[in-house]
């Protein structure tokens, strides 16, 4: 293939080639394509041109036959280009920087740019960053409401998804590669072919699609087509919200909530702080409206009745363990209670029925500042109810306003997608289906079992149908289409997409596609007259039209792409009435029956790779889950009670059996309506007894190196397997049996019982208003040597708790250092953290931290910076609550790690951070013997993969990257503070502003759990925090004087529940 | 006193004993006679012998004393120069010169130069290592490392006369007295 | 020299049932059969069967630290927070074992006890190679081993960087390539007169000049004789704090630590008892064999083994003492993690058999000794002495690995397991030990000779006839 076929932009654009251009070309290539290309290269009259102007002085020899002098030289010119290759390629079109224009771009210094990641469930803004040309870091977007700054593990770790070294590379026709070309050709004829009955047999299947251009798009290609049909399936969609809407208001509805207005929020299964739809902005207002500091000594309350546990459980100040069985039943009794309902005869035995009232009344107590929030995968007549509630509570239009949809239907009218996809499979097996487009998504691998979605394929396949996936990866849907495009990631490529409150966001590449991949916008042009027409101009021909850009477009379009969203695109808030027929469908709704001896299973989407797609990103295989701290598997998660049921045994921690170090999990089968799966068993306390929580997305058999098991080395078991379309969620009346066999199962913390020991410090409101005066009246007064102030020797708010003192700060032999300047210092609010592990992507993305894999994290090897420990109180039959704790580098003023190093590898610097220098490490690993907090991490092996070419593009050039037999650790970004610092230099000295450094987990954290900044400055936010009553260090009676310091969980429970 | 010019053609006379009283007795009596280039010879230590040839006093205590002071003062000097002066880091809180800490390297080192000072200083006074010596021409200077004992009296003496000397030692009652070439 | 000062004293030769040797030696006997265990043409069957295996066992270590260096620390179980496992246990071991040498020909020397002499140039020998083992582990524990090897020594470099001498480690570094320097150059001294003997014996010419070259010329001249022991005697003065600094060190890497159950200033004094326990447990599980093998039980006599008994049963006693005094400071100290952590060490926690399996090894097997009839039964006192090495190995084990694997924030708790490349280097290093063992017992006299004839009877010089 020609070079001229593989960047049809640079041809665009007639102008004398530049040296990035160059560089673009030969990034455009790689692996074994990489020679022949600087061949070709060589070759085309640009280069030549080129040439003229790098080398004026041969111009005139290069026309004449080369001598091989000569020829040497232009060969060494091209392969010191080839050097460069990953350097910089910006995207042929003119994109905009976030802060300056990319004509400004200084080598080291990276630039940022504002995008969106899509998600089914509402985009994300982001701001990339790039470093000469290479996305290496995401980080969220102040601006756009879905996010305000904050960022989720799935918008961060898409950085590894797009220089994923197993994405799919080319244009695959029944496994063997042909041009994008000749898909297009056939894609003509066959299209030719049906456009005489109308486009009849034409099938497009989507996932749920918030882009409005792909809507318009579509919509285009329905109306040329009419007979043609455009279906979307999301195997986590909002299903039951949407048949919820329809029974509660006749019509389609999407509800916001605004957290920011609530005193009282109920969640009837719903884990908004952690999953979608605007789970970042929820759990931003939620927690603002928590955060009791600087003197404010009020809090919301949070009631949380969930089918298993969720970090919005583990927040909860009230948490209720229900059956999927009996949410309805508790539900409905609410709404009775609170008057949303009328009929009590339905309130049978519903669970905890001493709380129902209690909640109501609290609930009634803050009319219009409360909310009842119904999760998405609860049943739809809990939704109904929910609807109800918050009408009755007066919240409707005060804390949940309703609007359009979200995403886009065929001619807007909401579908259960579920039904969509079935009728799909009934028009193949009709035979109905000529042609069919799935456009992304992985339909073979997640849909629903009993529509056997993959055979379907086959039958296409085999009867030599026209059928093509658009995908990342080359995988189980693409395995059974006769063609495969590779797709464009959406920092490659572009397109829009709405934020959950419909606010839409342009994504603009950062980078050109690194394996030609076609986005889903200029796959499905193939279908339209232009099939050749660039995402670029689709999305710019579409808002061209729309009245957000009226006027002066280009203006428009700048600010657009410059702020990542479109202004004024938020949907419109609308006034719904319930209808009559509500309450009352809802009453008669049958609650579903489950018989003694059998078991539910709860179906969700896992934390880390969601429903599958994100199955090849190592970041996030390795990534701790929130509750059971589990990585690079899923399991079944069942309570204290039904384990010890299931293997009658007396404690249940007897069934665990140990192999060497390795956690051996026994292994249960699962069946459901003959299907029977075997799942590794985890007991998660607080999950109902009899309740089997199993997460989708595992066992994927056809991804990458990462994500794609073996028959010896599953990566988890598929759920999907135990899922039929009339029950997505829960499978009500499953068998579960213990079998003999056991499984390793690997985790970052085996221990989630703090011992007693004054770790994770927690209090209830009262206590601490109680508490704080009493704290402040028990300063240890040894006034600091540095700052002079008190108070250093604090015992801290817990009230009732034997709290160790740290020695006061003259208390030494030695002298005491002083830290003139700055003095860099974090502080961590547990209350307000969440556990969303936002924080621990991001510092992996931002210092080039190593995935270790599954064998080593058995090992207990893991390499993160920053984990998230979580601490399970009270009994494990029914914990108290979960109590979540950052753990980065505490930077120590007294550093046990540091003396103890022979090398001096580890020391400290004038600004008072821990510094770990790899050059002068030898790895003796004392260091992290002597560590209290055990926050270092070593390289046992050379974790690093320092061949992979796409994996040297990613990662950030200000942090070294690590090989083996050296220690590591938390570095406060190091590489921010001396940026920041630099640039308030260039300012005539000034100090850095406070808020000036963020650090790559603070930034990334969606409910300002975390701030850092000088400590020398009193006013600084971290400063304040550190004064607050809440704040205490830990381990301090070790004298270590760490530099990081946590606020105490606060929890306002309600006093009228018993337990409480 | 004679000059090495001038030195006689052989190099002493030699007395073999065969148990260690006979040998301590003729060597104080030799000692007596006023000869002083007088040695003894004897498969294990002794002090009486060594204090017969005359030999009352060594340097080693001095010597060892010596080095262990240069090990002190070195040791520490180089912690607190290193440490404090050439290249001064905050370690962990700790002040600049942390005494405590630098004590065990310093005892180290002291010892380590003491016991280096006291070898080599023994060697050196001892003239080791010393391959030839003409009292290896000895007749059954072998068994000197078994089971004999032997008195040497060297032609340099200034009593020394070849044939008065030799009955004197002869007179000591050993198994031989035998001439020592060089 | 002491021995000849004091030849009546109470553990002189004639009172005691057990002499230091037997009786009806002279020096012409002495010297021959000891140099003929050196001189002898033909070297025993056992001996190369011996040393085959070692060999073999010592390519293994090779092989097991070239793979470690080639592919890194991960090939051995350790982990976050068990960064310390079998690499420090046996350097730990190995350099105790390396104390006993020491403590014999410096410590009993100073102290008089002139039983020493038999067996104090084996014990040299023996502690030497056990530093030798020991020395290993320090060096290739670390990640980086190529660089660690120069850049724990203070050498002048442009960049200025020095060591951090705060380091028990840097302490380490210092005291073990004294303790190593020293200890050689005593046993060299020591052999000096040695080599003299074998150069007079020798028979072939190349032993003769060899042996000759090692003896520095040595003639025992009265006047060297005088320098030689004024020096023997200072440099015992020297080694004898110097072994005990070692150890008192080694605890260092463990005391200074904030780590409950490393944070312990009974740590020096118990770790030196336990040092000399192991040590002397090593001779007699050497010496035993060895006195037979070689016919040597006129030389090392019930006397060396019964002492060597007393003194692994008075140290032994010391030890148990500093297991009673960790449990009681955990108790008294009134900190959770120390309270912890002894509950885990004993019955809390998944080591609780390592712990339960100490105590039996170090602490009750060995109050067999008490009595006599044990302590005069060379098959029991093997054997113990075997019980007593592996106790003393598993209580570094408690320490290191049990301490580790729970320490303050129970989120970082985790299990150690060890690989087969932990084992092989262990067991390696047993190899080399037994290899130049095997090289010393051939080509080397096992027991000093010029010593030996220090406490013959005709040794002394009668003064009342003088």
């Amino acid at each position: 293939m020609h070079i001229k076929d593989t960047l049809p932009a640079l041809y665009k654009i007639r102008r004398p080639l530049k040296a990035e251009d160059v560089r673009a070309r030969l990034a455009a290539k790689q692996g074994k394509e990489y020679w022949r290309s600087l061949e070709e290269l060589a070759a085309s009259e640009e280069f030549e041109e080129f040439l003229h102007r790098e080398f004026p002085r041969q111009a005139g020899e290069w026309d004449d036959e080369p001598s091989r002098r000569t020829f040497l030289k232009v060969m060494g010119a091209s392969l010191a280009l080839a050097g460069l290759a990953g350097c910089s390629y910006q995207p042929p079109e003119t994109i905009v920087p976030y802060v300056r224009q990319p004509e400004e771009l200084v080598p080291g210094k990276p630039l940022f740019f504002a995008t969106a990641m899509p998600h089914t469930k509402g985009a994300t803004g982001l701001l990339v960053r790039s470093n000469e040309g290479r996305p290496t870091h995401a980080e969220g977007n102040d601006l756009h409401p879905g996010s305000l700054g904050a960022a989720d593990v799935f918008s961060i770790a898409s950085i590894l998804t797009l220089y994923d070294p197993d994405r799919s590379e080319t244009v695959q026709y029944r496994g063997e590669i042909r041009p994008y070309t000749s898909f297009l050709a056939d894609v003509r004829t066959t299209l030719d072919a049906l456009k005489a009955k109308q486009g009849a047999g034409l099938r497009i299947l989507t996932e749920t699609v918030t882009s409005p251009s792909v809507a318009a798009l579509l919509k285009q290609i329905t109306t040329a087509l009419p007979q043609a049909r455009w279906h979307s399936y999301e195997p986590a969609g909002a299903h039951a919200a949407t048949q919820g809407a329809a029974l509660a208001f006749g019509q389609p509805v999407h509800t916001i909530y605004r957290f920011d207005r609530a005193d009282r929020v109920l969640s009837l299964d719903a884990d908004f702080l952690a999953a979608g739809p605007g789970e970042l902005r929820y759990a931003r207002d939620f927690i603002d409206r928590r955060r009791v500091i600087e003197g404010k000594s009020e809090m919301n309350r949070l009631y949380v009745v969930e089918t298993t546990p969720t970090n919005t459980g583990a927040k909860a100040d009230h948490r209720f363990a229900v059956r999927p069985s009996e949410l309805e039943q508790f539900t409905r009794a609410l709404a009775v209670a609170v008057g949303a309902q009328n009929t009590p005869a339905l309130v049978g035995s519903a669970p905890h029925p001493d709380a129902i009232a209690a909640i109501a009344k609290d609930l009634q107590g803050a009319r219009g500042k409360s909310i009842v929030i119904p999760g998405d995968y609860a049943p739809p007549t809990v939704h109904a109810l929910a609807h109800a509630m918050n009408a009755a509570l007066g919240n409707t239009g005060q804390t949940v306003v309703y609007t359009d949809p979200l995403a886009f239907y065929p001619n807007n009218q909401p579908v259960d997608q579920i039904a969509d996809l079935r009728a799909l499979v009934g028009d193949i097996d009709a035979g109905a289906v000529e042609m069919l487009l799935i456009v992304g998504g992985n339909p073979a691998y997640n849909a629903p079992v009993d529509l056997a979605f993959r055979d379907k394929l086959k039958k296409l396949f085999d009867q030599k149908k026209l059928t093509a996936h658009l995908g990342l990866h080359f995988d189980e849907t693409s395995e059974w289409c006769q063609w495969h495009v590779p797709e464009a990631h959406f920092l490659e490529a572009w397109g829009d997409a709405r934020a959950y409150d419909g606010t839409v966001s342009i994504i603009q590449p950062l980078i050109a596609p690194l394996y030609r991949g076609r986005s889903a916008l200029e796959f499905l042009s193939a279908l339209t007259d232009t099939p050749e027409k660039s995402g670029y101009d689709i999305v710019r021909d579409f808002w061209r039209t729309q009245p957000q850009m009226s006027g002066d477009f280009e203006r428009a379009w700048r600010r657009a792409v410059h702020d990542g969203l479109i202004a004024g695109t938020a949907l419109p808030e609308k006034t719904v009435a319930l209808s009559a027929s509500a309450s009352s469908q809802a009453a008669s709704a049958p609650a579903a029956a489950v018989g003694s001896g059998q078991f539910e299973i709860v179906f969700r989407p896992d934390p880390s790779v969601y429903d599958g797609r994100y199955a090849n990103n190592g970041w996030l295989q390795e990534l701790p889950k929130p509750l059971t701290k589990l990585c690079w598997d899923n399991a079944a998660h069942i309570s204290p009670a039904t384990a010890r049921k299931l293997f009658n045994v007396d404690n249940q921690e007897d069934i665990a059996t140990y192999k060497g170090i390795e956690y051996m999990a026994p292994v249960v089968t699962l069946s459901y309506r003959g299907q029977t799966i075997k799942a590794p068993v985890f007991i998660l306390p607080g999950q109902p007894d009899d309740v089997v929580t199993v997460h989708l997305g595992y066992g994927r058999t056809r991804v990458g190196r990462v994500g794609a098991g073996t028959a010896q080395q599953p990566v988890g078991f598929d759920a999907y397997q135990l899922r039929f379309a009339d029950a997505p969620w829960t499978a009500t009346g499953a068998q579960v049996a213990a079998t003999a066999d056991s499984y390793q199962l690997v985790g970052t913390q085996l221990h989630f019982n703090m011992e007693g020991r004054d770790i994770v410090r927690s209090e209830t409101l009262e206590e601490y208003r109680r508490g704080r005066d009493d704290a402040q009246s028990e300063h240890v007064v040894g006034s600091d040597a540095r700052t002079g102030d008190e108070g250093v020797g604090r015992a801290g708010p817990g009230v009732g708790k034997e709290v160790h003192k740290e020695p006061g700060v003259n208390e030494t032999l030695y002298y005491n250092y002083d830290y003139v300047g700055y003095k860099w210092g974090m502080a961590i609010d547990t209350t307000a953290c969440v556990g969303c592990n936002a924080c621990v992507i991001a510092c992996q993305s931002e210092n080039n931290i190593p995935v270790v894999g599954k064998e080593q994290v058995a090992r207990r090897r893991e390499m993160h910076w920053l984990r998230i420990d979580a601490y399970f109180k009270g009994l494990a039959e029914n914990p108290e609550g979960v109590y979540f704790m950052p753990v980065p580098c505490m930077h120590c003023e007294n550093a046990p790690c540091e003396p103890v190093c022979p090398v001096n590898a580890t020391v400290h610097d004038a600004e008072g951070t821990n510094n770990m220098v790899y050059n002068r490490c030898v790895g003796t690993r004392y260091c992290s013997n002597n560590c209290p907090y055990k926050v270092r991490r070593f390289n046992f092996l050379r974790y690093q993969d320092f061949e992979t070419e796409s994996l040297k593009l990613m990662r950030n050039p200000e942090v070294s990257v690590r090989s083996r037999g050296v220690m590591e650790k938390c570095t406060y970004c190091i590489q921010r503070i001396q940026a920041a610092k630099i640039e308030s230099e260039k300012e005539a000295g000034r100090q850095v502003r406070d808020g000036e450094i963020q650090t790559a987990c603070q930034s990334a954290c969606p409910t300002n759990a975390i701030v850092f900044g000088n400590l020398n400055d009193r006013n600084s936010m971290v400063a304040r925090w550190q004064h607050e009553p809440r704040a205490y260090g830990v381990l301090t009676e070790l004298n270590t004087r760490p530099r990081t310091q946590y606020l105490s969980e606060l929890r306002n429970p309600n006093p009228e529940i018993r337990g409480a | 006193m004679k000059t090495r010019r001038e030195r006689p053609p052989f190099y002493g006379l030699m007395a073999e004993f065969d148990n260690p009283t006979d040998v301590v007795t003729a060597a104080r009596a030799v000692h007596e006679a006023g000869y002083r280039r007088i040695d003894a010879f004897s498969p294990y230590p002794i002090e009486e012998l060594s204090e017969a040839v005359g030999m009352h006093t060594t340097k080693m205590s001095l010597i060892v004393l010596i080095g262990g002071l240069i090990g002190l003062i070195g040791g520490y000097g180089m912690q607190y120069y290193l440490s404090v002066i050439n290249y001064p880091l905050n370690v962990g809180g700790k002040p600049l010169n942390s005494w405590p800490a630098f004590i065990p390297i310093t005892f180290e080192t002291t010892v380590l130069c003491a016991a280096l000072a006291g070898i080599f200083g023994m060697l050196a006074l001892n003239g080791l290592p010393e391959p030839y010596h003409p009292v290896f021409n000895t007749p059954n200077f072998a068994l000197a490392s078994r089971d004999r004992f032997f008195l040497l009296i060297e032609s340099r003496d200034d009593n020394f006369d070849r044939t008065q000397t030799a009955e004197f030692l002869r007179s000591l009652g050993p198994r031989e007295v035998t001439d020592v070439e060089y | 020299m002491s021995t000849i000062d004091h030849p009546h004293d109470d553990v002189g030769i004639h009172v005691t049932p057990y002499p230091v040797i037997e009786p009806g030696h002279t020096f012409g006997s002495v010297t021959d059969k000891i140099s003929a265990l050196t001189l002898q043409r033909r070297t025993p069957l056992w001996w190369f069967i011996a040393f085959g295996i070692s060999f073999a066992l010592t390519n293994v270590l090779m092989f097991s630290i070239g793979y470690l260096v080639l592919t890194g620390i991960g090939v051995w179980g350790n982990n976050i927070p068990v960064g310390w496992a079998f690499d420090i246990i046996n350097f730990v071991w190995w350099i105790g074992i390396g104390h006993a040498g020491t403590l014999i020909s410096a410590i009993l020397l100073l102290l008089r006890q002139n039983w020493r002499t038999s067996i104090n140039r084996f014990a040299e020998a023996m502690t030497l190679f056990a530093v030798a083992c020991a020395g290993i582990f320090p060096l290739f524990h670390t990640g980086r081993p190529w660089l660690a090897i120069y850049w724990l020594f203070p050498y002048p470099n442009t960049m200025n960087i020095w060591p951090n001498f705060r380091s028990p480690l840097m302490w380490d570094v210092f005291a073990v390539s004294t303790y190593a320097t020293v200890s050689a150059l005593f046993w060299f001294v020591g052999l000096i007169p040695d080599f003299a003997t074998l150069r007079d014996r020798a028979q072939s010419r190349p032993f003769k000049i060899v042996y000759g070259m090692l003896s520095l010329g040595w003639r025992g001249s009265a006047k060297h004789w005088a320098r030689y022991e004024a020096l023997y005697l200072l440099l015992a003065g020297l080694a004898t704090p110097l072994v005990l600094s070692v150890h008192t060190i080694v605890s260092f890497d463990f005391a200074v630590g904030v780590l409950p159950g490393w944070h312990a200033t009974i740590f020096p004094p118990y770790f030196v008892a336990g040092a000399i326990y192991a040590g002397f447990a090593m001779v007699l599980t050497l010496t035993i064999p060895l006195r037979k093998l070689f016919h040597l039980e006129d030389f090392i006599t019930m006397r060396h083994l019964r002492n060597s008994a007393k003194v692994m049963l008075a140290t032994g006693l010391i030890v148990a003492y500093g297991y009673m005094m960790e449990a009681f400071t955990a108790w008294y100290s009134g900190s959770e993690y120390e309270g912890f952590m002894m509950k885990n060490r004993i019955w809390g926690g998944p080591y609780w058999w390592a712990y339960m399996l100490l105590i039996l090894c170090n602490v009750l097997i060995p109050q067999i000794l008490w009595a006599k009839r044990m302590r005069h039964n060379t098959l029991v006192l093997f054997a113990v002495s075997l019980v007593v090495g592996v106790g003393m190995w598993l209580e570094r084990f408690v320490i290191i690995v049990t301490s580790l694997h729970r320490d303050f924030l129970p989120s970082a708790w985790a299990m150690y397991r060890p690989t087969i490349i932990d084992f092989t280097t262990f067991f390696g290093t047993i190899g080399l030990f037994l290899t130049l063992l095997l090289l010393f017992i051939r080509f080397l006299p096992v027991i000093s000779i010029f010593e030996m004839r220090t406490i013959l009877p005709q040794a002394e010089v009668k003064e009342e006839e003088a």
